[in-house]
């Protein structure tokens, strides 16, 4: 069993690394599903339907690491200030 | 071969071989481990095994495949690889910033072979089960994400050939450095890799479940190099942008009580 569980925490790591991102991923994709893409007229527009679909997971991906930029200065600032004391 | 079939295959059979290469090297590496210190012939069998099985999960996981409808596949299938993809792209970045820490192949060799040292053997009718069970757990762990690699990226284009050719392409240049060098793969440029790997997986991902979704990519299958080049521009933009957010310069006139801050 203990073998099972490690390959499925395993299996489990390869999708969710930062547990935001993929909520906004799935999130940005349910939303063009149901509803954005009424938004759109057809014809000459349906290129700008496909780049605004990328430039929303490039946006995601985008928060994603500056968030984690900060999660991490915050922690060594933190561990900076305890160190002195 | 056609321009779509041309423009499918070489991005599709690159990014199956960079990240099978990656998971290659690092089962290597426990695999060496487990060889160096509890001899070859029970990190040769556990290896074997755990490949017997991957053959196994692709031959009953290809028919079944085959059965879902494309429009389903691609769906899923681009948004499990999306996932991947970003997870690498989002790790790469970090790690060139500085952020969080390069992997060490040579440090977790180490590791591996201190933890193999350390734990007895475990014989049973003179097969060390330790040895056995670490050899096929990595090759399965690793393997299975191969496996997952070579669907993903070939299965939602109907380009399973070149994606199985690039991840065996993989497969024997890591086998042959392995066996000709005795020793993890330190030298390969790991981060690296998985940048473009992210990149690469990403863009495909991408594309594969704006296409299961209906949408209309523009220039159709060349949209995929639009794509990777989008990424790869973002990722490259934000690699100095997140080192500055996470160690900015120091300012040096009239800020003392700011510079104290930083280490």
């Amino acid at each position: 069993m203990t073998w099972l569980k490690a390959i499925g925490t395993e299996l489990w790591g390869l999708f969710v690394d930062d547990g935001l991102l993929v909520v906004l991923s799935l999130a940005w994709i349910g939303a063009v599903v149901l509803g954005l893409r009424g938004l759109w007229p057809e014809g000459g527009h349906r290129a700008l339907e496909a780049a605004a679909f990328a430039i929303g997971f490039l946006l995601i991906l985008a928060e994603s690491v500056t968030r984690a930029a900060r999660r991490a200065r915050k922690k060594r600032m933190s561990a900076t200030v305890v160190g002195r004391r | 071969m056609d321009a779509i079939n041309w423009t499918h295959a070489g991005p599709t059979f690159a990014a199956a071989f960079l990240a099978s290469l990656v998971e290659f090297v690092e089962a290597l590496t426990v695999v060496l481990a487990v060889g160096t210190v509890r001899g070859w012939r029970h990190a040769l069998v556990g290896s074997g095994l755990g490949l017997l099985l991957l053959v196994a999960l692709v031959a009953i996981l290809g028919p079944a495949l085959g059965r879902v409808p494309l429009d389903l596949l691609q769906l899923v299938v681009g948004t499990l690889l999306l996932l991947f993809g970003l997870r690498w792209l989002r790790k790469a970045i970090l790690r060139s910033a500085d952020v969080i820490a390069l992997h060490d192949e040579t440090a977790a060799y180490a590791k591996e072979t201190e933890i193999l040292r350390r734990d007895s053997a475990s014989m049973a009718g003179g097969w060390d089960r330790v040895a056995i069970a670490t050899a096929f757990q990595i090759v399965v762990l690793e393997g299975v994400e191969v496996v997952f690699i070579v669907v993903a990226v070939g299965a939602a284009g109907g380009l399973l050939v070149p994606a199985s050719l690039g991840a065996a392409a993989a497969f024997v240049v890591v086998l042959a450095l392995g066996l000709l060098l005795h020793r993890p793969l330190a030298q390969i440029p790991e981060n690296l890799l998985k940048f473009a790997v992210g990149v690469l997986l990403s863009a495909f991902g991408t594309f594969w479940v704006g296409e299961g979704i209906g949408l209309a990519w523009p220039a159709a299958d060349w949209s995929i190099l639009a794509l990777i080049s989008a990424y790869l521009a973002l990722a490259l933009i934000l690699v100095p942008s997140v080192r500055s957010i996470y160690s900015p310069v120091r300012r040096s006139v009239g800020t003392s009580q700011q510079a104290k801050e930083w280490p």
